[in-house]
């Protein structure tokens, strides 16, 4: 008993550093696995409070670029008024008219991160204004990421620049699927996997969201191809993306809810048992 | 003894605030961040305790994380270099080490920026291994940790020389 107590005094250091470390490295493992971030996370008080202030101060020096986007996207919106007597799209996305199938949000994203592999943003809506994990978000060029971790007033979502992303895309012209990675090399380009062999795949051709993982609506742009090549096993194609967004300047987003989610689960619960 | 803790702790708050609120933006050529906070760990008093270096030092490294949504790795960075720092300040100081009679703000410069450069390698090695954690992108880790490390050394020695009294 004695060793042991004198064991203990003597490597203290060490064993306090090796107890410090294990920690920190759970917490890593912890945050390497999707949606388990719970603790550590910026969604809270204190780091929402910090995020704030800085980006109150932040938003001045850049109202002149938000106030060129925003009549852009008025134009759009003006654009799609106009014609809305064509569109007969019935997802098309809006919950002014119609019953809505999607909910929009509109959100600050307090920080924005690019340069990791796994990137974390930070908006200031909440549980407060009805946010949830699985959301969409979205900027008028295209997606941005999901919902992961949501506090009272703050959410973060894990961006696409993130390695455990994965997110339903097609190719616009035709209706082959594929899923959305990162490689976590450029902030600029991402991946689409997995799409059939028998696509017509042409560099400059539209990606869009699929649709299919009732988080997005079908059809919000994502980028264009820049090159692709076939897959390892022969089978499939992995196209390079290159996304409308710059995602290293996001300033409003759209937060979008499925508000048949839980109907379209629930069915697909069932034909799964 | 009080003023000492004193300036730890401004030193402890400015450092965090301006990691997060500054330094966590900079994105240098896309993702070249410098790491300053490190400097707390590297100017913590000598005399003190080992073991309140360690914990302090968790504490740094997992306020940062919350900051940047990163898990622990920058609490895990942080805790390994402050055990290593003996061992970096023997290596770099020697006989000086020895008497526990270094003043960082009279020091010999190179003897500075040897300590800084290999603790800063040593707090990012760790830091982008855990980060990325991913062996097969090893190019990618070892490219990120000498272009930030040549950030934060350039950095933290410009910050250590400004902030330091009577220099000659």
């Amino acid at each position: 008993m004695q060793q042991i107590i004198n064991f203990v005094i003597r490597n203290k250091t060490f064993l306090l550093f090796l107890l410090l470390f294990s920690i920190a490295f759970a917490l890593t493992i912890q945050s390497h696995s999707y949606h388990r971030s719970k603790f550590i996370n910026s969604a809270n008080f204190l780091t929402g409070g910090v995020y704030g202030t800085m980006n109150s101060v932040d938003q001045y020096f850049d109202l002149k670029t938000t106030n060129d986007i925003l009549s852009e996207e008025n134009r759009l919106l003006r654009e799609q008024l106009f014609n809305t007597a064509g569109i007969e799209d019935s997802t098309y996305i809006d919950s002014s008219y119609s019953k809505g199938l999607y909910r929009v949000t509109i959100a600050e994203l307090y920080k924005n991160s690019y340069s990791l592999s796994h990137n974390i943003l930070t908006l200031n809506k909440g549980k407060n204004d009805s946010i949830k994990q699985d959301f969409g978000v979205m900027t008028s060029n295209g997606i941005i990421g999901i919902i992961d971790n949501t506090s009272n007033n703050y959410s973060t979502v894990l961006s696409i620049l993130n390695v455990k992303s994965q997110i339903n895309a097609k190719i616009k012209t035709t209706n082959h699927i594929g899923s959305l990675t990162w490689d976590g090399k450029s902030p600029v380009y991402v991946q689409l996997e997995d799409v059939s062999q028998f696509a017509p795949v042409k560099v400059g051709d539209t990606i869009e969201t699929g649709g299919e993982s009732s988080i997005f609506p079908k059809g919000i742009g994502i980028g264009t191809i820049t090159s692709f090549e076939t897959d390892i096993s022969g089978d499939t194609y992995t196209i390079q993306v290159k996304l409308f967004n710059d995602m290293t300047n996001i300033g409003t987003v759209y937060i979008l809810e499925n508000l048949d989610r839980t109907e379209i689960q629930s069915l697909e619960n069932k034909s799964n048992e | 003894m009080n003023s000492i803790a004193g300036i730890n702790l401004t030193r402890f708050i400015l450092l965090l605030l301006v990691q997060v609120v500054i330094c966590n933006h900079i994105d240098f050529l896309g993702y070249i961040n410098p790491y300053i906070y490190i400097i707390f760990i590297f100017l913590f008093p000598i005399r003190e305790e080992r073991l309140a270096l360690l914990i302090v030092s968790f504490l740094l490294g997992l306020l940062v994380d919350l900051f940047s949504d990163s898990g622990g790795v920058h609490a895990a960075a942080a805790v390994s270099l402050a055990y290593i720092r003996p061992i970096l300040l023997k290596s770099s100081f020697g006989m000086l080490y020895e008497h526990h009679s270094i003043k960082f703000s009279t020091t010999d410069i190179g003897s500075l920026i040897t300590y800084i450069s290999l603790g800063t390698v040593i707090h990012h090695l760790v830091l982008f291994s855990l980060e990325i954690f991913n062996i097969s992108n090893i190019l990618i880790t070892l490219k990120k940790t000498l272009f930030s490390s040549i950030f934060t050394t350039l950095l933290s020695v410009l910050i250590i020389i400004l902030f330091s009294r009577n220099r000659k």
